[in-house]
Formats: structure tokens, sequence, C-alpha cells
């Protein structure tokens, strides 16, 4: 057991039960501290694979921002244990068959992937993860994605403007 | 002539010889994190004194002088009063949350100092986006305020940690773009090759106006950032009581206080890097005799006097401007500093393509 394989261990079961805590919490500001620290250990498992730029943005984007901003709306809608609407036990039942579907495809379609069989992940000396490396791929071989990606953000914030501006 | 590379090197050639690779990565890593509580301790001392002694001054008035030679021990005597006191807990507060806020407040502002270069060649970990690392960690504090706001159950806390949330995140915005604009100069996130490239000059000198602009924009959105005056509505006293943090008392106050010094510490210590050129010492053009006699002072002290220099311009500040409104707060970021701070960006690198700098 070298520490590599012990922090990996860790961080997965770390982001596998705070996935089941985001799920199980009655509260929902308590959901999205989980939810955060599911985050934090995504970012664990990128720096375990020397992508430490991909860890940092992470943890910017979605620990930073993303639910910072969620924390702000949970917070002034005052959502808690007794507001909770009751949902029936049938809607639960479906929305378990269908998640649990979802992810019997993913999990199957992911073993047969040619792409990914008999590939070994790059631990501590993959460099791809790197911001150097990152950027010249990002800004050459996928500079058409990368921009309409970019226009897709910007039109979806003008919206978000447009829907604010309409009294 | 000693300084801090030579103690850390035979340091470690000691530690090397005498013990196995694991052991002395453990001695270490303890060597560390006591030296790093250890300048926390002493820096949120200090910091408190010179905020009350540069107040003081401002007011033409004596400031602390009762306890200790020049009153120089009135904040230990505070810190030991605020250990002793009770730390209360409200009835309704979320116990978890509410106990757990100030240490991950704690814990943000004690990453950061990760890649900060204390003097040459002296820093925790040098890592190659070591700027990056240092915004992104700070938007960790704005949880620590969110929770503690929130887990305290009363609606002056809950209001001040949005306001202060909504101040940090909007402020960070220009901050982040103004350290970007020398980012862009020097081409590196690596904090040693950010201090590296200013050798022949800082950065404030050699990047014309765009550098000045884009320093003046870091020293306000700072100073928002670190909810200090005049950006100081988060804990306006009178309408407020004191925000996010009302409810707290004793120790777990203090961890708030002290994680409030730290901030402006740092932010004043990045400003140093990234503007001042950080351990670097000043040089004018060939004037050989005057470069040696400034090669003499050790780049501890160099590093320290710019960034003490910032921290003092920081408190300036707050006995200079009156306190804004918040709709002129939000005016202030979004509708001057970010449209400036773009197109100083912009501009900042026309001016690195064609080399037009120093």
């Amino acid at each position: 057991m070298s520490a590599t394989y012990i922090l990996f261990w860790f961080l997965s079961a770390l982001a596998v039960v705070s996935a089941l805590m985001v799920l199980f919490s009655k509260n929902p500001v308590h959901s999205v501290l989980w939810l955060i620290a599911v985050f934090f250990a995504i970012s664990g498992h990128y720096i375990l694979m020397n992508a430490q730029f991909l860890a940092i943005v992470n943890i910017i984007v979605y620990a930073g921002a993303i639910m910072v901003l969620f924390l702000f709306v949970i917070m002034l809608m005052n959502l808690n244990k007794e507001t909770e609407p009751r949902k029936n036990i049938w809607m639960k039942l479906a929305g378990a068959i269908a998640a649990g579907s979802l992810l019997m495809i993913l999990v199957s379609l992911v073993g047969q992937a040619t792409e990914l069989s008999h590939r070994n992940l790059l631990m501590k000396d993959g460099d791809i993860g790197l911001i150097k490396n990152l950027g010249k791929i990002l800004f050459s071989q996928y500079v058409v994605p990368f921009e309409i990606t970019s226009i897709l953000f910007l039109s979806a914030m003008v919206g978000a403007v447009v829907i604010g501006k309409k009294d | 002539m000693i300084s801090f590379e030579h103690i850390t090197k035979w340091l470690q050639a000691w530690l090397n010889a005498h013990m196995s690779p694991i052991l002395v990565l453990a001695v270490e890593t303890v060597l560390i994190v006591i030296l790093a509580i250890a300048l926390f301790a002493v820096l949120g001392l200090v910091l408190v004194i010179m905020e009350r002694r540069v107040a003081a001054f401002m007011q033409i008035r004596m400031g602390p002088n009762r306890v200790g030679p020049w009153g120089l021990l009135q904040s230990t005597a505070d810190t030991v009063k605020l250990i002793m006191k009770e730390s209360i807990v409200p009835t309704h507060a979320d116990k978890f949350l509410f106990n757990l806020a100030p240490f991950i407040v704690m814990i943000a502002a004690m990453l950061i100092l990760a890649p900060v270069n204390f003097a040459q060649r002296f820093h925790i970990w040098d890592l190659n986006i070591g700027i990056l690392f240092i915004t992104s960690i700070s938007s960790i504090s704005v949880i620590g305020i969110l929770m503690g706001g929130w887990a305290s159950s009363n609606k002056y806390s809950l209001l001040g940690a949005m306001r202060s949330g909504a101040q940090i995140v909007s402020y960070e915005l220009s901050a982040g773009l103004s350290i970007l604009t020398i980012i862009v100069l020097c081409g590196s996130l690596k904090v040693s090759d950010i201090i590296a490239s200013q050798e022949t000059g800082w950065w404030i000198f050699k990047g014309h106006i765009p550098a000045i602009v884009a320093f003046v924009i870091y020293l306000i959105a700072v100073t928002a950032e670190t909810n200090r005056a005049p950006f100081d509505l988060a804990e306006a006293e009178s309408e407020l009581t004191a925000g996010f943090h009302s409810e707290y008392s004793g120790m777990r106050f203090a961890l708030f206080f002290l994680a409030e010094y730290i901030n402006i510490f740092i932010v004043c210590a990045v400003g140093a890097t990234l503007f001042l050129g950080g351990w670097m010492p000043f040089h004018i053009g060939h004037l050989q005799g005057f470069n040696h006699v400034m090669d003499y002072i050790p780049s501890s002290i160099w590093f320290f006097g710019k960034t003490f220099f910032l921290i003092f311009v920081i408190m300036w500040f707050r006995w200079t401007f009156p306190r804004l409104r918040i709709d002129q707060l939000l005016n202030l970021e979004w509708k001057y500093l970010l449209p400036i701070s773009m197109v100083n960006l912009l501009v900042m690198t026309v001016v690195a393509i064609y080399h037009l700098h120093f």
C-alpha cells in the first residue's frame, strides 16, 4: 500500500459518502455543504493525477462560485426541514428506478468502451493537466468547440440579464 | 551573511544526515505547521496594535499606551481576555456548522500562505500555479462566512453574511483581472517566476500606465474583499450590530477577527509580490554603487517592508474615506472597476505582445 493508494481510497470514500449525504440530509443547506465536500474530494483526485490546474479550477468554479450562489439562494429562501414538500412514495420509487437504470447504462457503456479499456491512468507523472499543455491544446486543437462554449456562456449571461430586467 | 535560505538548507542537510526520508518529511511538516501558527499569532498581535496606533496617529491621539512598553502588549492582553471568555452558542443555532465556520475561515487563510515567497528561496510550496491557488482558496472563506451567518439563526448575522459574500464575490472579479494584467507580462503563474521577472525593475515601474492602473484597482478591490472601511458595510455597526459574527463570542470570535487581519496581510503580500517585486531589492538602472547598497539589505526585510507599507496604505484608507452605501458599492464594482480593468487587460496584452515594456 503506497501513499497514493491510501489517498485514492480515502478520497473515493470521502466523495461517495459525501454524495450520499447530499441526498440524505434533510436540510438543504447541509446538502449544499456536503456537495462542496464532494467537489473537494474530486479536486484531490485531480491532484493525484498531477492535474493541478484542473483541480484548482474545479475549486474556483464549483466550490467557490456556483456553490456560493446555491448557498445564497437557499439561505435567502429560508428552506428547512419543515417547509420541505412531502413527496408521494410512488414518485420516490419511480425516481429511484429511473436513476438506477441510467446508472446501469452508464456503467455498462464505460465497461464496453474500447477507447478506455487496457489504458493505464497516469499517476503523479502525467503532465496533460498542467496549465501550459492544457492551454496549448485548448487553443490549437480544440479552439472552435472552446470558443463556441464561451459564446454559450455569454448568451446565458445576457439571457439572465434580459429576464432580470423585465418588470 | 545569514539568511532564511541558509537556515533552511542547513536544517534540511542536518535532518537528512540523521533520519530516514519519511521521517524527514514528517519533521519538516510539523516544523512548517508550528511556524505557520506562530506567524499567525505574531501577525495577529502586531497588526491589531498597528491598526490602533495608525488610527491614533491619524486622529492625533495617543492610542494604547498603558500595557507594556509603549502599549505594545495591549493586543496580547486582549487575546488573553478573549481566550478566558465563555463561548456562547445560541439555543436555536445549528451547533455543528456554528462551531465549524470560524475554523473554515481560518484554514482557508492558512492554506493561502503556501505559495507566498517570504524571502529569497524561502517558501512552503512553490507550486506552478501559485497565484491561481491563492485566488481560488480565498474564495473558500466566503463559504465559512455564509455558514457562520446562517448557522447563528439571527437575521442580522444572515444579512451581514449575505452582504459580505456578495461583496467578496463581486470584487474578486476586478482583483482577479488586475492580477491577470501582471500575469500577462511575466507569462507564469509561479510566484518565484513572477519575482524573478522583476529583477531589472518592479512591474509598477516597468509596465507603463496599465500596471499603475492595475495596481490602483487591485488596492481598491482587496480593500473591499477584506471587508474593510470604506467598504465595511458588511459589519456596519449602526445597522447590522456586527455583521456575520454578531452571535460569536470568546475564542470563536477571535478566530474570525484573526482571519480578517491575516487576509489583509496576505492580499498585501500578493500585491507586493506582483507589483512591487516581492523580495527583490530596489534598483535604479546602472547606478552600481546604489544597487550594491540596496543588495545588502536582506530579502526578508524587503518583502516585509513592502507588505507592511501596503498594509499601512489600507489602514490609511480607513480614516480617509467615508463608508459607501450598498448601491454605490455595487455601482463602483460593476460599472466602473470591472470595465476599466477589462480594457486595461487588453492594453496590457498589446504592451506584452509588442514588448513595449522596459
